[in-house]
């Protein structure tokens, strides 16, 4: 690693995010609508790859910290009628206690045990939203008023109800994670993850507290996942049980491996990927969802680390 | 009727959960054991034998016990060989890495899940159970089904004790699942083997499904809960263990039953289950049966 | 002046069997020590109570006066005890300069800061100590046997421990790369407190100032290489006579 592959590196993740910034103007509405969404769950993305990717955990319940954010923001703001700020705020705490309180228990266990115990807490948080329905109106949800999505910075009035607001705030928040990212995979703290993840016990006689690693590692994922999720409900005006399902625990482990874990971008490109996949499929048959499984099926036998995972591998190996 | 009578029908509706719990998770349990793979498609299979065997039964005019035998018999070998196939046409090619083949597996689910959607259609049918017989007991009665399902489902786990513990077959299938380079040097074939056991496991969950579709009912969307189940059952029995499955599944599925038949909020219920449950394995991650890390 | 290292009464059992009975250990600083005995002696268990891998049955374990048997693993190697696997234990997938930077940077992240420069210098230094320098850029997977035996010592130097245990570290090596392990050894112990498993006799002669013989999870003999190798006792259980030289 030296200076010019550092520089080149960092050049790349500029352009790509200037790229997105002019795909906001020159996009056609819908596009331009469609991003907005990518955008958002590519952070949850970001958020699942250090866990699975960097740190090797794989979590089969992390949709528990997307709802963390999505409630956690939108029940202050629809109930205590709290402003924008503070509601995301809310939301990013909600995930990060969360985080640290599941994190703590559910890093005694390792490997698939690992997995089935997060599993059952986000089962347990799915649960409880829809216990407390008076409050969450469970399946059904809550939407937030338009005039309540709205930050005011003196004249300007920024309001998440319009569409090219709504792309350019999803923007600031992808470009932000992904260069918080980058910078922690390239740091100390990221080099700890990955020897944790080729050999624990080797970690563990070099003299790193392993156990406290991982936790941090749970603790920042869960708090990029709650920040997705606290901007996908703001943005989107929605909040609702079926965030916290099973369902939003499989969809960014899908992300992830598609566009090639442990690379920066991949979570971006395979969230792309599965987006437009399902929207294609949609637009040509009732029967999409056997496209989509045709689909995943083809991109792990041609790119089995996932595309930029394949992709770094085959030709470009200074990829992040 | 009273607690203690409740508490009875609680527990017979907990065994015949518990019952199908175990052929499944035998299933799973088996291919990630001798593979080394997490088949998320293994509820597909399940749903998959049900449907099959509502297309069989229906085929068949006459007595429904006919149908019935014919979709016990037709359902498991179909889904068998559609797992066969899904093995080496993908699972194989990807060298049983264990994140592709996550990926492969959801692929395989949707697949599935769509193929039932749209040849089966959203509705959810019901199969004749092959006799009608009620067994009258001083409190209520009970299906003779539903104990027919119990008592069948004892015998396919000690057969399958059986083949894995005394015959052949099962030796090289644990002498895979133990150490599988050492296994392929002693001349078995490691390839063929995988292909086999990953028949088998699906051929489990469909057979649980022909089971227990006569008092249940076949839709496309049933074999999401089913799978979250048994890999639970997997994990808390301890992997490697038949004993550990079969008591996990006895514990998950009678706990199920006592939730569902007593509890009028089976929310509040199932959260503090699931937690009970989850904490169990945070203390003891190597499950009931399996061996602790040192 | 307090040892290095003191065990009192240490000892370990698996179920029935007593792996290390009632041990009572004695390093001091500077030594070269050699741990001797036939299989299941007892000799990587009672490393590995020492180093932390292991807990113990009942017992304790002193590291300079100070009680270290509650201390976890990787406080004890942040006190000053590093140890290297009997079993290569490198990271594959990471290069050469990788592996070694993961403990160059522990020691650095304690010390205050990780800069790239001391982070570099570092490694060059761990390198260079064991003749890897050329291999930096490799996949640590990649390297042939012995060098992948050289990168596990330098990752333990990379750490400046004050204790280095080596668990058979010849295993495996060619005669000329052992020749240049025991020159190793000599360089690394002007610095750090030496510990080493080993079967070969060769080198547990030209390299140890004491030797201590375990057999069955006891101490059998203690002392100079030539008052062991005169023992009877421990010619009986593990060197044989002359004759089978």
């Amino acid at each position: 690693m030296n200076g010019a592959s550092t520089a080149r590196i960092w050049l790349l993740h500029l352009a790509v995010i200037a790229a997105l910034a002019a795909a906001g103007f020159l996009l056609p509405d819908y596009h331009r609508g469609v991003f907005s969404r990518i955008l958002v769950l590519a952070v949850f993305a970001m958020g699942y790859n250090l866990l699975l990717g960097y740190c090797g955990l794989l979590s089969l319940g992390h949709a528990m910290f997307f709802a963390a954010g999505l409630y956690g923001a939108g029940l202050p703001l629809y109930h205590l009628g709290w402003g924008m700020p503070a509601s995301f705020a809310a939301g990013l705490a909600a995930g990060s206690v969360l985080a640290l309180v599941v994190g703590a228990l559910a890093l005694r266990t390792v490997g698939v045990a690992f997995m089935i115990v997060t599993m059952m807490f986000a089962q347990v948080f799915y649960l409880t939203t829809l216990y407390f329905t008076t409050w969450t109106r469970g399946e059904e949800g809550l939407v937030l008023p338009p005039a309540a999505r709205r930050v005011e910075l003196g004249d300007v009035v920024l309001s998440l109800s319009d569409p090219a607001t709504r792309y350019m705030v999803a923007l600031v928040l992808f470009s932000a994670v992904l260069l918080v990212c980058l910078k922690l995979v390239r740091a100390p703290f990221g080099r700890t993850l990955a020897g944790i993840r080729e050999n624990e016990e080797r970690m563990r006689m070099l003299g790193y507290d392993t156990f406290r690693a991982k936790l941090g590692a749970v603790v920042v994922s869960g708090v990029i996942c709650a920040a997705a999720g606290a901007a996908y409900g703001l943005m989107f005006g929605y909040v609702g049980s079926g965030f916290a399902s099973i369902q939003y625990s499989i969809l960014p482990l899908l992300w992830v491996l598609v566009g090639g874990a442990a690379t920066t971008l991949g979570p971006l490109v395979g969230t792309a990927f599965m987006v437009y996949v399902i929207d294609y499929a949609s637009g040509l048959t009732t029967a999409w969802l056997m496209l989509v499984g045709a689909a995943l099926i083809f991109v792990v036998l041609f790119f089995p680390k996932g595309i930029l995972g394949t992709v770094r591998e085959r030709w470009l190996k200074w990829l992040p | 009727m009273g607690f203690g009578p409740l508490l009875l029908l609680a527990l017979l509706e907990g065994l015949v959960t518990a019952a199908l719990l175990a052929l499944m998770a035998l299933g799973l349990s088996l291919v990630f054991g001798v593979m080394r793979v997490v088949n998320v498609a293994h509820g597909e299979f399940f749903m998959l034998g049900a449907v099959l065997a509502w297309v069989v039964s229906t085929a068949f005019a006459g007595h429904p016990a006919i149908g019935f035998i014919a979709a016990l018999l037709v359902a498991p070998l179909a889904v068998g060989a559609v797992a066969y196939l899904a093995e080496r046409l993908v699972l194989k090619r990807l060298n049983y890495d264990p994140e592709a083949t996550i990926v492969a597996t959801i692929g395989l689910l949707y697949i599935i899940q769509q193929l039932a959607l749209t040849v089966y259609g959203a509705d959810a049918r019901p199969v004749q159970p092959p006799f009608n017989i009620r067994i009258q007991l001083p409190w209520f009665g009970y299906s003779g089904y539903k104990l027919f399902v119990i008592a069948a489902a004892i015998l396919l786990l000690l057969g399958a004790w059986f083949v894995l513990a005394r015959t052949r077959a099962g030796l090289v299938m644990r002498a895979t699942q133990y150490d599988a380079e050492t296994a392929q040097a002693f001349g078995i074939p490691v390839g063929r083997v995988y292909a086999y056991v990953f028949a088998l496991g699906a051929m489990l969950a469909a057979l649980a499904a022909v089971l227990i579709v006569p008092v249940s009912q076949a839709h496309y969307l049933m074999g999401r809960d089913p799978l979250l189940l048994s890999f639970v059952v997997v994990i808390i029995g301890g992997l490697g263990s038949l004993r550990g499955t079969v008591v996990a599944a006895l514990l998950i599925g009678l706990s199920d039953g006592i939730i569902s038949t007593l509890f009028f909020s089976p929310t509040l219920a199932k959260i503090l289950a699931t937690l009970l449950v989850a904490l169990v394995l945070v203390f003891r991650p190597q499950g009931l049966f399996g061996t602790a890390a040192r | 002046m307090a040892a290095l290292i003191e065990t009192k009464a240490l000892s370990r059992a698996f179920g029935g069997l007593k792996a290390v009975d009632a041990v009572d250990f004695r390093l001091e600083t500077g030594e070269i020590r050699a741990i001797i005995g036939p299989n299941g002696a007892g000799k990587t268990t009672l490393v590995g109570l020492i180093c932390g891998r292991v807990a113990p049955s009942s017992g304790t374990i002193l590291f300079e006066g100070r009680d270290i048997t509650r201390l976890p693993a990787h406080a004890r190697v942040m006190a000053g005890i590093a140890y290297t696997f009997q079993i290569t234990s490198v990271f594959p997938k990471l290069s050469v300069y990788d592996n070694v930077a993961l403990p160059v940077q522990r020691r650095l992240l304690a010390q205050g800061g990780v800069s790239r420069s001391a982070l570099d210098a570092g490694v060059a230094e761990a390198l260079d100590k064991v003749g890897l320098t050329g291999h930096a850029a490799s996949l640590a997977g990649d390297l042939a046997y012995g060098h992948q035996r050289l990168l596990e010592i330098a990752m333990g130097l990379a750490l400046k421990p004050r204790l280095l245990i080596l668990d058979e570290p010849t295993q495996g090596l060619s005669d000329g790369e052992i020749e240049g392990f025991i020159a190793l050894v000599r360089e690394i112990a002007r610095d750090a407190t030496i510990l080493l498993i080993e079967h070969n006799m060769q080198v547990v002669m030209e390299l140890a100032g004491r030797i201590t013989v375990m057999n069955a999870g006891r101490i059998l003999a203690e002392g100079a290489p030539a008052e062991i190798r005169a023992d009877k006792a421990v010619q009986d259980a593990y060197l044989g006579t002359k004759t089978d030289g």
